[in-house]
This record gives structure tokens, sequence and C-alpha cells, in this order.
């Protein structure tokens, strides 16, 4: 057999299978895809709230993507303790201006950032922790009136999702599709 | 020879899978005269992983409940990312497979591949297509819509023609008093199941195979020197079949995706009315129709499983000492008659059992016997074969495969025939934008037609599987989007007292449902009920000609045919009397685009739109189907150039 032959040969199969791998990833796409969340699901994908009805020291739990998101009416002593802690004394660095569009609004997914579980605190008599915001009864995680971690094992302040307000009282939580 | 690496010795030590996948794949002995038809074992094997493959995707997204089976295959296919290519894949894989798998068992069939040593072989096949039967029984349940409630119900209705117990075992098959969500439910549990006995029992197959490997095209056993390795030589070869194969698979998946299919069973089932023309999928014609040759309804039901139960014993009803075809001039000469038949069994399947049908049925269900019974065991012992060549070598010239190329287009040629049977009054066949492999869908004429739906339609259809959001799809911006929406309300609720209150629609929300419920849409509309117009267009034959025809075909009835006060004649409507009056009249609406609005006009293109909205993926699918068959194109050219070369090897 010729040299010339072999390599042309080589050439031939190698550029085959390059081909063939490539329609076989192809292939595979559209099954990993079809895991994804689906259109309807995406578009359903926010969620409007009226905070109207909620009185000053309230909370309430409204539902996003199927996550609880913790909605609480601040008291003017609860923004102010949010804002007078000193950074350099936080797990996860973070001023309240930053947690909040409007100061009296304090709207975070209701999710503890250790392991998942809903922490405590949302209802009056329920146990809000050492800091006076959350407390998370699987692992003690305590979390303060902006809803940042202050004690516990969780690595993370409580997540503000992405929200604007419609009007003075609505917000839609959520980004449009 | 590279070594072989110590991991892979101390592996293959304790578990000899390399040495496995080097006797049983790459050296493998393979007879060096196979010709095409020997690639269909390779076919079918990929084609179950590709039905597994899919059928477990979807299982993801399908319900399997009286309530959504139905709706959830319209997510599937509207919602779900690749949703359509998933079920259309898996839908016409269910035809391909049957392609595939009759056209292996036939080659058996002519090459006497079941005879000696080959006899378990052959009967693990058949195990194998009695549970692919099965399988694909219950798949098609699964949809829910018309066909596939009937089907199920005549299908399970067989069990009881056993005498004293069917009843008992019939209900028991249900789980009710009819096909209903038990039933629904274990179909689908079923149909998980029973493809991993088919795994199972093809791995049994390739066992028995390899014992005494292949047969071959000349029936003869063949000498150490006339063997290949499996690897390379029909590795390469099995590509070049299987990029062809592709070809034609996605053909249809992205081109014709319900050619095979039966439109009705776009129709949501309906346990109180039974479609006119009921017939099996393609791939049951024959039996179907051997069941009705028999005005008995035991006698039928026994001999359609015998006509499949027949071919356990073929290896001991044919016994003559030459296997191949070729060698036997009058075996090969019953064998195309028997292919015939079948393809007349097919037709006669298809058509309703009247007149001539009927006597042509019986004829072919008697040769179909025949054939097993009389022809295979007489010509065993009569047949002179010709002189049979002892080695390959005594074989001078290749044959061209001339009987497979005619086997090709006969079977081609019949789907066709087979497929559109319907006999209406035939409906105008016009030109539209969107037909061809690269047609698309005119926005204006979309535009226009949402107009028409939303102006006149909608005042009693509903078009309950799309979402205002879909609606981007027409051209529409997301501005114009929420102003539709907001023109309705939806139910929201309850709230904290427990009332349900009204809110503005949002692109999220469904199409407006014009009435309460369906008794006050009957009550409003003379006991008609308007049916939902997402799927028309693919629930009757040509549904666009169709929904134009429709519109367009009101006339005054022919002398002889009574009106009944309240319905309307319709030139193309089944039966011609209808409840809906002529619902357009010279212009009901105003284009905005200066169009005039005439009948004609209006009826184009609200068909054009009732088409995007049962097929909101076509012009994807296209654009998706063309790239995928000329990049198949280019990987078939390249398995052929490499399967030349490779071969080349062969002659040094």
């Amino acid at each position: 057999m010729s040299n010339k032959k072999s390599t042309r040969r080589d050439f031939l199969i190698i550029t085959t299978s390059a081909v063939g791998t490539v329609g076989v990833g192809a292939f595979m796409w559209p099954f990993i895809d079809s895991m994804n969340p689906s259109k309807d699901v995406l578009a359903g994908a926010t969620t409007e709230v009226h905070l109207a009805p909620i009185q000053l020291g309230q909370s309430i739990t409204a539902v996003w993507q199927g996550k609880p998101i913790f909605i609480r009416h601040r008291t003017p002593e609860e923004i102010k303790s949010a804002k007078d802690v000193p950074i350099s004394n936080l797990i996860d660095p973070q001023t309240d201006a930053e947690r909040v569009i409007k100061p009296q609004w304090l709207i975070v997914v209701g999710i503890c950032t250790h392991l998942g579980c809903i922490p405590a605190g949302q209802k009056p008599g329920e146990n809000r922790g050492p800091y006076n915001g959350w407390f998370c009864p699987c692992h003690g995680s305590a979390y303060d009136t902006a809803g940042r971690i202050r004690t516990g094992p969780a690595p993370k302040n409580l997540l503000v999702p992405h929200y604007t307000f419609l009007e003075d009282t609505v917000i839609r939580i959520g980004k449009e599709v | 020879m590279s070594k072989t690496p110590n991991w892979q010795k101390w592996i293959d030590h304790r578990l000899p899978i390399f040495s496995f996948i080097k006797k049983d794949l790459k050296t493998y002995p393979t007879p060096k005269n196979l010709n095409y038809l020997w690639n269909f074992g390779s076919l079918a094997g990929l084609t179950l992983v590709v039905m597994m493959l899919t059928g477990i995707f979807l299982a993801m997204h399908y319900d399997p409940s009286e309530q959504y089976a139905f709706q959830s295959i319209e997510h599937i296919m509207r919602d779900v990312n690749y949703g359509w290519l998933l079920r259309y894949i898996h839908m016409n894989g269910a035809s391909m497979f049957f392609i595939i798998i009759y056209i292996h068992m036939l080659r058996g069939l002519y090459y006497g591949s079941y005879k000696n040593p080959r006899e378990l072989l052959w009967i693990l096949g058949v195990i194998i297509y009695l549970l692919m039967m099965l399988t694909a029984f219950l798949g098609y349940v699964l949809p829910w819509g018309q066909m596939s409630y009937w089907g199920a119900t005549v299908i399970t209705s067989m069990f009881s023609a056993i005498p004293l117990i069917g009843d008992t075992i019939v209900s028991w098959i249900w789980g009710g008093f009819t096909v209903s969500n038990p039933t629904l439910n274990r179909f689908f549990v079923l149909h998980y199941l029973f493809p991993f006995l088919i795994v199972g029992c093809v791995l049994l197959h390739l066992v028995a195979l390899h014992v005494h490997k292949s047969n071959n095209p000349a029936g003869i056993d063949l000498r150490k020197q006339d063997m290949l390795p499996f690897h390379p030589f029909y590795t390469i070869k099995d590509l070049l079949g299987l990029g062809i194969y592709i070809i034609v698979f996605a053909f249809f998946v992205f081109f014709a995706p319900n050619f095979f299919g039966e439109p009705i069973n776009y129709e949501p089932a309906n346990p109180l009315v039974t479609p006119e023309h009921i017939v099996p999928e393609w791939y049951f014609l024959p039996f179907y129709a051997i069941l009705r040759s028999v005005p008995d309804k035991l006698g039928g039901v026994i001999l359609m499983l015998g006509a499949v139960f027949i071919l356990f014993i073929v290896p001991w009803l044919d016994t003559h000492p030459v296997r191949s075809a070729t060698y036997r001039p009058i075996y090969k000469w019953a064998f195309w008659l028997l292919i015939t038949d079948l393809f007349v069994l097919c037709w006669v399947g298809a058509n309703p059992p009247k007149g001539i049908f009927i006597l042509i049925g019986q004829f072919a269900t008697a040769f179909y016997f025949f054939f097993f019974l009389v022809l295979m065991p007489i010509l065993s012992k009569f047949e002179n074969p010709l002189s049979v060549p002892r080695t390959l070598d005594d074989i001078k010239k290749r044959k061209l495969p001339f009987f497979s190329i005619i086997f090709y287009l006969i079977l081609f040629t019949s789907f066709s025939s087979i497929a559109n049977h319907e006999t209406q009054p035939s409906l105008p066949k016009l030109n539209w934008s969107f037909d061809g492999p690269f047609g698309t869908f005119d926005r204006a004429q979309l535009q226009r037609g949402f107009q028409v739906y939303k102006e006149v339609c909608s005042a009693c259809h509903s078009l309950e599987n799309i979402y205002y959001r879909d609606l981007s799809a027409l051209g529409y911006s997301k501005k114009e989007i929420k102003a539709f929406a907001l023109e309705t309300t939806v139910k929201d609720g309850p709230n904290d007292e427990g009332e349900m209150f009204d809110i503005p629609g949002r692109p999220s929300d469904k199409f407006f449902f014009p009435y309460l419920n369906e008794n006050a849409a009957r009550a409003a509309n003379n006991g008609a009920f308007p049916p939902n117009l997402s799927l028309i267009v693919k629930a009757r034959l040509y549904g666009t000609d169709y929904v134009y025809g429709l519109l367009t075909g009101y006339c005054n009835a022919p002398k002889g045919i009574e009106v009944p006060e309240g319905m309307s004649y319709n030139t193309y409507f089944r039966g011609h009397l209808l409840s809906m009056p002529p619902p357009l009249i010279t212009g009901a609406v105003t284009f905005s685009d200066g169009m005039p609005a005439t009948v004609d006009q209006m009826s184009r293109d609200v068909a054009a739109f009732l088409t995007w909205a049962a097929e909101p993926e076509m012009e994807v699918r296209k654009q998706m189907g063309i790239k995928v068959i000329i990049f198949t194109m280019i990987l078939t050219i390249l398995f052929f150039f490499a399967m030349r070369r490779i071969w080349a090897r062969m002659k040094e």
C-alpha cells in the first residue's frame, strides 16, 4: 500500500468521524433543551403584588415562580436598625440601601441560603431570631431587618428578586419575557 | 498493533467487556457477500434506541389522565422546547420501525434465514415483533384523540370474543366499564415498560445470532476465508445505510409529519361519538383485513391471531434443504405473490368493508394461509432447486439486487395509495404561501385572518390552545398583544373572601372561551357545539383547503334534499347539513391594509390563520428540516467514500 493512499484514507476517515460526531452532538441538544422551562412556564414568570393593604410592621408572603417572597412593611425603627449596622460586622456585606428600592418595603426571596428551608418570622408570634428579622428553624441561621445573614451557617443574605414599581404601591416581581 | 494498556487488562481480567467488544463487535466474522438488505437489523436496533430516547423525554411532559392527556400533547407540541421535534420523531419513528422490521422479516423469509440452525433466532425475532405491535398499539392510545380512543375500544373488545369469560377479561383490561382513565394510565405504564422487554429480547436475538453468525444471500455455510471482521467493513456499511435512512426519516419528520397518521386523531377523545371510518395504523392493516374477512366474531379474532402466530412455526413449515430463494425458482415466485398479497390486504384493510372489498379480502386471507400451510410444506418436498454453489468462488457475477429494487418501489408507491382513502367531494386545491418545503406564512395574511377570527368566528368558536403571547409570531408588537389581551377578562381568585373575580387579560393568558361551558355553547347554537378551532386544520384531511371550502361551500340544497330549520346546506361538510349558518358576508370586517373583504378573501385569510394556529412550529420545522437533510447528505457522501476506501482493502 502506498503512503499517499493511506494518508488520503486517514484524512477521509478523520473528516467523516468529525462530521459524524458533530451530528450526534447536534442531535443531543433538543433532548437536553426539552428539559428547560417551557414557554408557558417562562411566560408566567412574573407576579404582580398590591402593597397597599399591608399594614406598617406587617409581613406578607407572596408566591413568585413557586417560591415564597417575603414582603415586609418596615417600621422606621426597623429601617434604622438595618442602616445602623457597621458593614464590617456582616458575613455578606451589603448596605440596607443596596437591598431596597423604597426603604419601607423590604422584598426578599424567603428561602434560607443555607439549604433551602423557609425561615420563620412572617407571622406575629413566630420566632424572628436575635436580629428581629427571620430565623431559620433548620440550622439556626438568623437574618436581620434587611434580610441579611447575621449568625448561623448560611453563607449569603436572603436573595433580593428583580422587581419594579409599576405604581406607587404595585410591584411586579420578575423580569418580563 | 498497539499494546493493550494495563488498566484495560486489569478491568478485562475481572469484567471482560473489552474482550467482548473485540470478539462480538470488532473481529466478529461476517459473511463478505451480504447485500444491503442485511442493513436493516442494525437500523432496527438504532430505531429502538431513538424511540426509547424520544419516549423517555416525552414522558417527562406527558400527563396520562383522561382530562389532560390530549392537552399535554399540545403542550409538548407548542410550549416545550423542541417538543414538536421529539414528538414527530417518536410518532413517525413508529412507522419507520415497522417499515424496517417488515423488510428485515421478509428478507429472512426470502433467504431462509430461519432454517437450521437459526430457528430460535427467528422465533426470538417473532417475539420482538409481537412486543412491538403491543407497544405500538398502547402508544397510539396515549394522545387520547378520537382514533386513539376508538382504536383502543375496538382492539380491547376483541377479547370479549373469548367464550364465557370474555366480558370479565375486557373489563379487567379496562379497569372500568369503558376505556377510561384507569385504562389510559395502565396503557402508559405498559407502553413505557414493554420497550425494555424488547431490549431484553433483542439481546437474546443477538446472542443467538452470534452463535452461528449471519446467514447470507447465497444461503450456504461459508468458509473462514469468506468472512470479514465486522469492524470496519460492516460498521461503515451500516453507517452508510443509516445515513440514507436518516434522510428518509427526516423527510417525514420535517416535511410530512402527519403522513402516517389519521387527521381525526387531532380531535379529543369523545366516548359518545365514534368516527365514521375507523382504521388502525397502516402496519396493522393486513391483520385488520384478515379480522374483517371472517363474518364470525370469534373466528375473525382467531384467524387474525393465527396470521401472526403462524410465523412461529415457519422453520418447521419450510424444511426445504436450500435456504436462499435465489436457487428456488418456485418458492421465489410464491414469495413475491405473498408480498403482493400483503399489499392487497393492506389496501382492503384501509377501505370500508363493503361490496367487492369483502370478497377480495377473503381471497387474500385465504392465500396468506395457503402460502404458509400448503405451499411451504409442499414445496419443501417437491421443489427442484437450481444448482447451488458450494462456495462463494462459484458465484461469478454479482447479481443486481433486482428484486429488492422492485420491492422498495412497490413499498413506497403503495403507501400513498393507502394513505389517502377518504372519499368526499373533492376539495378546491388552492395555492398557499406555506405550501412545499420552502413555504412560509404570509404575515399580512395571518393578521387579516386573525382579524376575521376575532371579529367573526370568535363569537362562537374558541381557540383554546393559543395564548395571546403566541401572536408575536404573526408580527404583532408586545404593545399590540397586550392590547388584544386587555380586550378580555379572565377569572381569577379566589380572593381572601373566597370569591372569584375578573381581572384584565394578560399576554400569558389563553384565548378567551366564548361560553361558560359546553352546554351553554350548545344551547346557543341549535344543539351543536362549535369546536375548538386550534387544531381544525390538522384534524381534517387537507385541512387548509377544507376550511376554505367549508366557508365558501354554502349553496342551495339540490332537489330532493330537505334542509331542516336552523341548518344549512354545504358542499364540503360531511353529510352536507350543518348547524353553522354562512358565517361570512362581504364586508363583515374592514381590513386595515385595504384588502377588499370579499367572502373569498376572508375565507382564504382565516384558513391560513387557522393553519398557523394548528401548526405554529411549521416554519421552524421546515427550516430545520432543510438543514438536517443537507447535513445528513454530506455525512452520507462521506460515509460512501469512506466505505469505498475501506472495502478496497479487502481486495488487496
